[in-house]
This record gives structure tokens, sequence and C-alpha cells, in this order.
């Protein structure tokens, strides 16, 4: 076989990927896919990609991860982000998925106005979940 | 009197208020004079995760100048959610070139110098001591199976968190210190869904199917809260079925057991001592 093979991350990284690193000041790559995020998250049932494999995503330079609904599941509790082995923040790595998408405008979140809602609920959903 | 300084929130004005009235009642028994601090504004209720929104930080960092004003160098919460967006600004500041940033936007402001802390009433109480507090008990809530759910912003992210995030006690030794009896339980310090309330009612009505059930199991009575968010979820959104839990605010329950507010009929029933009014 002729020729090296070299893998680095100025390779393999998309655009997108440092994107959600600036936006969340986090490293994928320091993810060794543990599974401990994935293992305590109350909402990974309701996910569709579990919150390591977005993480592995992210690594693989994935532009489904884009388009996972897994973020918008996310409800910031931190779990995930107190007990990562690694240090990573999936939380905002989570944010910064759904800013993404956010600030074209875009959200798959529609509001139940069933109740009287405290503020702090609205506030909370509007910051977190509309454009 | 020691004077303290107070920031409510909007909740504690409106669907809380209960919550504020107890507390501030229980903390002029314990002879603190509390001030509430002039021309508070939203606390933006969630921290904001992303790295480049400055912006989410005007509105806290503007409530910690008006403390500053006051030649305040604490300011006291009681809602959790107000404590966790506040106190985490608070730190993001400590950072002098966030704060250069924060105030060269602020010029309707004058400079934030830092050095405010923000501390929640659930640190404060800690602070007075179990021995002064144990001494203004006057109605011991003995007989009580009392459980603290401490939920996500009490606790997370460890900077702020009042306790050890995983295994926090510092609600269980007010509870004695109260007279009453805590129960612990594994959801203790699970998250409730939160605001996703809005979007999701059906994940958080799972939530709180799994908090209530796993606290009924350990035996509570009552639960303990210090956040009107979780107090909503755990009412509105009981699922059929699970364990109907009453849920009352920290400050509630300091406040009967200091003889300032009148213990609830269906609390009062389960006291050893009886109804005591
Ligand atoms: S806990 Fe941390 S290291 Fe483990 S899979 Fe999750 S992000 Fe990766
Ligand atoms: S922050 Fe999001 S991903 Fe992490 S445990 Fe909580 S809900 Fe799951």
């Amino acid at each position: 076989m002729a020729g090296e093979l070299s893998l680095s991350r100025a390779r393999l990284e998309a655009p997108f990927v440092r994107k959600v690193e600036e936006l969340s000041g986090q490293n994928p790559y320091a993810c060794y896919q543990c599974g401990k995020c994935a293992a305590g998250c109350l909402f990974a049932e309701h996910m569709d990609l579990l919150p390591n494999q977005v993480i592995r995503l992210l690594q693989l330079g994935d532009e489904a991860v884009l388009q996972a609904k897994a973020p918008w599941v996310c409800a910031s509790c931190l779990a995930c982000t107190v007990r990562c082995p690694k240090g990573v923040d999936i939380a905002r790595i989570m944010e910064a998925l759904r800013q993404m998408a956010l600030r074209q405008g875009l959200s798959p979140v529609q509001f139940h106005l069933d109740r009287e809602y405290p503020q702090i609920a609205l506030v909370g959903a509007y910051r977190k979940v509309t454009p | 009197m020691e004077r303290i300084l107070y920031f409510p929130g909007c909740a504690l004005k409106d669907q809380a208020r209960g919550y504020e009235e107890a507390s501030l009642a229980a903390l002029a028994k314990l002879g603190y004079e509390v001030k509430e601090l002039p021309r508070w504004n939203c606390c933006g209720t969630v921290y904001s995760l992303a790295q480049d929104e400055l912006m989410r930080h005007v509105g806290p960092v503007r409530n910690l100048i008006r403390a500053q004003e006051e030649g305040a160098d604490e300011i006291l919460t009681l809602c959790s959610m107000c404590y966790n967006t506040l106190r985490r600004s608070a730190r993001f500041v400590e950072d002098p070139e966030s704060l250069r940033r924060i105030n060269a936007f602020m010029d309707d402001e004058p400079d934030y110098r830092g050095g405010v802390e923000v501390v929640h009433l659930v640190q404060f109480l800690e602070e007075i001591g179990v021995e002064k507090l144990a001494r203004a008990v006057v109605r011991p809530l003995h007989g009580l199976r009392l459980a603290a759910y401490y939920g996500c912003t009490l606790l997370r992210p460890k900077e702020v968190a009042v306790d050890h995030p995983d295994r926090p006690e510092i609600l269980e030794r007010l509870v004695s210190t109260l007279g009453a009896e805590p129960v612990l339980f594994p959801e203790r310090v699970e998250c409730c869904g939160a605001y996703l309330t809005v979007p999701r009612p059906d994940i958080v009505r799972e939530r709180v199917g799994e908090i209530l059930r796993s606290a009924g199991l350990a035996g509570a009575q009552a639960l303990l809260t210090a956040c009107p968010l979780c107090k909503f979820n755990l009412e509105e959104r009981r699922p059929l079925g699970a364990p109907r839990i009453p849920v009352f605010y920290v400050g509630e329950a300091l406040a009967w057991a200091l003889g300032v507010r009148e213990i609830p009929a269906e609390i009062g029933k389960l006291l050893s001592t009886g109804v005591t009014g």
C-alpha cells in the first residue's frame, strides 16, 4: 500500500462541528464514549439519539446530528454535565445544537398553552426553545 | 437587627407569594431586617449555556449593580431558579474580561465592580446555624415525615451547588432542626422537567410520576421545595395514579416551626402533638 494514512482533527473536522465547539466552549473529542451521560439522563428514553451518541456524531462530523430531536428533549438539568468523567459539559453541546437551529429561525417545538403557567416556565421555555 | 437585601423575582410576587410571606416572617422572627432590592428586574430564569450570549448576563448583572448601590455585598434569594441564574452570572463576571465587556455594553449603568455574592435561603439558614435555629423553634414538627426535593438549580452546576450535587444533606439538616423526620428518596436530586412543561407536558407528567412514586415509597408525607416551577410541575402535572403528596416551600415549613405561620390542617393532623394551629 502506498502512502500513509493520516488522521488529524484539522482534516476530519467539519465546519459545523467547529461552530458547535465555538458556541459550547466544549471539545467533543474529549469524550471517550463511556455512556455515563446517557445512563443518568432521565430524558434519554424520549431522545432519538442518546447524549453520548450526539457527541459521537459530532466526533465523526456526521451532519445528521443537526436534525436530531434529542437537544429539544434535553431539559438542561446538568445531571450529565456534573457526572462526565472527561469534564465534557454535554448540556452546553445540546444548547449549541439548539442555538444553531434557533439562529436560523427554526424550532421543531410546539407550545401547549393549556395552563396558567408561572412566568418562570414561560420565560424559560421561550428562551430555551424558540427562535 | 442585621439588615439583609432580598431579591424576590417574579414568582415570589405571584404564584409563590405564600413562600415570600412565610420566609420574611420567619426571618424577622430570627432577628433580620429584610429589605427588598430596589428596582430589581427579572433574573432571566435560565442561565445561558451559549458562549456568545453576553446579553443574557445583562439582567442579572443589573441586579448586582442595584445591590452595589445599596452598599451590600450579599443578596438573598428564595427562588432556586433566581439563585442559580444570579449566582452563575456573578461567577461569570469574576472574569475581568467578561466584566469589562458587560460594563462597556451597559453604558446607562454605573460599572459593576464585582464582589456581590448571591445566597439562597437554605445557605443563609445553614449559616445561622442549627443551634440558633433550634432555639427559635416553638412548634417542632415532630412526627412529620418530610422529604426534601432539591431538583436541579440548587445543586447544579457544581460551582453554585448549595451542597454535594449528588448527596446533599443541607435540607435534611434543616428538616431535623425543625423537628420533623427527614426522608431520603432516590429522585430527590433529579429533574422534574422544568420548562419542558410548556412544550412537553407528556414528558414532565412522566417525570413527576417517578418523583412522587419514589417519595411515596420512601414514606414521605409532604415534600419540601425551593422552586416555584418544581412545585407547579409536582402539582399540575401529577399523573393519574401517582401518590398525592402535598408540596410546600422551605420557608413555609420554617415559618410553621417558628410559630409565625399557621400549620395547615393536613399537616397538623400528621404531627405527633396533634393540630397545633
Ligand atoms: S459521560 Fe462524558 S465521556 Fe462519557 S460518553 Fe458522556 S460525554 Fe462522553
Ligand atoms: S442536561 Fe440534557 S442531556 Fe444532560 S442529563 Fe439533563 S436532559 Fe439529559
